[in-house]
């Protein structure tokens, strides 16, 4: 048995440039899932109960439902109803929808996770629900909700490699083909491999770095 | 304006099929200072907790400052910032400093300019005697500060009433004077007060009226002479006999 991980440098050029790719869609992946997510879980805390309802039906769904079959669905179903997606875009949109469920459980969570008397003391004051919420509950929530938000990120990052099905160049596929041309399953995947730990790795420290900064006492 | 600042009619409260308030009618006139007793789980708190609405009742109507806010469609934002509230708890936010937490509602609802704000907290602690903690966090101050902060909390809003729910009872024994003292000093100057508290000899001390709440029942009202020394009822002389070291 023999290496050639020759083959696996004459590939780093191509595998960056996957790797790039992947991290764009999961940038923006992550873009849009914060927007929804955010959304989502403050509306699992409204006082409407219509609002709740709605985002708990949301979450529900897509947390029931595999990402590669959401995947599908935007690219290969949405054509049926006349919308057409390049699959780039379809990529971003099913894994933000996707990543925008799980935020939002993490936002809930956060948010309740803060003790009741502090929205009582911040009512108590005068303010309404909302300023309340703005100026007590969050900004101690979003403390809390950062570690998780990070596994949330890497988890995304990961399944990223899921888009590589509907024909993105990302790392994941990059690999695939670098593979049908070589014949180097084993180099390319632990080089595939290597740049996926890298951008997780990357991330994880980020994270751990502005929990540091933004971390008071209790 | 009526001489009322606190009107409670015919209220009752239920925790799901638990009768916790049965048939309260309470007054209190402006500058009147109010001490609710009566044994753990008479409902005390939850009293308090209803007349700044943050308890639903059942039936019954509260006035606070001739305004019923127990009728729908109130604006109980508007009504709260006349009502200052003190929790066994503090509830101080913890990611703000003493001053942001005091000038957070004058700045954020009164829309108080902030150097003006920050004025008022200023004065505020000093009163309170806590100035030099001005630019510390809750998790840095003792029980007994973090209540003070708390009183000056609200009271930057210019409350007309001040509710204390237990305010010393989460307290190291040695921290509960300052706190009692500047409650004192409040009732000097005339601040309207009703606390919920066993501290028997502060209510003694500084209530006009002194009201006995038993299973969710007022059964007992008057002066502190009367309840305290010469109390009618026998459950008041009963939870007296086990309280009581005056």
């Amino acid at each position: 048995m023999s290496f050639d991980f020759s083959a696996l440098y004459r590939a780093l050029p191509s595998l960056l440039m996957g790797a790039t790719v992947t991290l764009r869609i999961t940038s923006l992946s992550i873009a849009l899932g914060l927007c929804i997510g955010i959304v989502a879980g403050l509306c699992r805390v409204w006082p409407s109960s219509v609002l709740r309802a709605l985002s708990g039906v949301y979450i529900e769904i897509i947390r029931g439902t595999p990402l590669l079959v959401q995947i599908f669905l935007v690219y290969f179903g949405l054509p049926a109803l006349g919308i057409n997606l390049d699959p780039f875009l379809a990529g971003v949109i099913a894994m933000g929808i996707n990543s925008g469920a799980y935020v939002g459980e993490i936002v809930r969570g956060g948010i309740e996770s803060i003790a009741r008397g502090q929205m009582e003391a911040a009512l108590s004051l005068g303010m309404t629900w909302r300023q309340a919420m703005y100026y007590v509950i969050l900004p101690q929530a979003f403390v809390r909700i950062l570690p998780p938000l990070g596994n949330e990120f890497i988890a995304l990052l990961k399944d990223s490699s899921l888009v590589s099905t509907i024909a993105i160049a990302e790392l994941t596929r990059t690999g695939q083909i670098i593979i049908t041309r070589t014949f180097k399953s084993f180099e390319i995947w632990s080089g595939v491999a290597l740049f996926y730990f890298l951008m997780t790795y990357a991330i994880s420290r980020i994270v751990r770095f502005s929990e540091k900064r933004l971390w008071y006492s209790e | 304006m009526s001489e009322w600042i606190v009107e409670v009619r015919n209220l009752n409260k239920y925790f799901g099929r638990h009768h916790v308030l049965k048939d309260i009618n309470l007054r209190v006139r402006f500058g009147e200072v109010v001490s609710i007793i009566g044994a753990s789980g008479s409902g005390k708190s939850t009293l308090l907790r209803c007349l700044n609405g943050l308890e639903p009742i059942q039936s019954g109507e509260i006035f606070i400052d001739g305004v019923c806010i127990t009728r729908s469609g109130v604006n109980l934002s508007k009504v709260r910032q006349s009502i200052g509230m003190i929790f066994q708890s503090f509830n101080l936010f913890p990611h703000m400093t003493a001053l942001e937490n005091i000038t957070l509602a004058p700045r954020r609802v009164k829309k108080i300019p902030q150097a003006e704000a920050e004025r008022i907290a200023l004065e505020l602690l000093r009163k309170v005697g806590l100035e030099e903690k001005a630019y510390s966090y809750p998790a840095q101050l003792s029980g007994g500060q973090k209540q003070r902060v708390a009183i000056a909390r609200s009271l930057a809003m210019n409350p007309k009433v001040m509710m204390f729910d237990e305010p010393t009872s989460a307290l190291d024994p040695e921290t509960v004077k300052d706190v009692l003292d500047v409650m004192k000093e409040l009732a000097q100057e005339g601040m309207t007060m009703i606390v919920v508290t066993h501290e028997m000899g502060f209510a003694r001390e500084v209530s006009h009226r002194i009201v006995h709440l038993d299973d969710g029942r007022i059964i007992e009202e008057g002066s502190p002479e009367e309840v305290l020394y010469r109390p009618k009822h026998p459950r008041t002389k009963e939870f007296l006999s086990k309280v009581i070291n005056i």
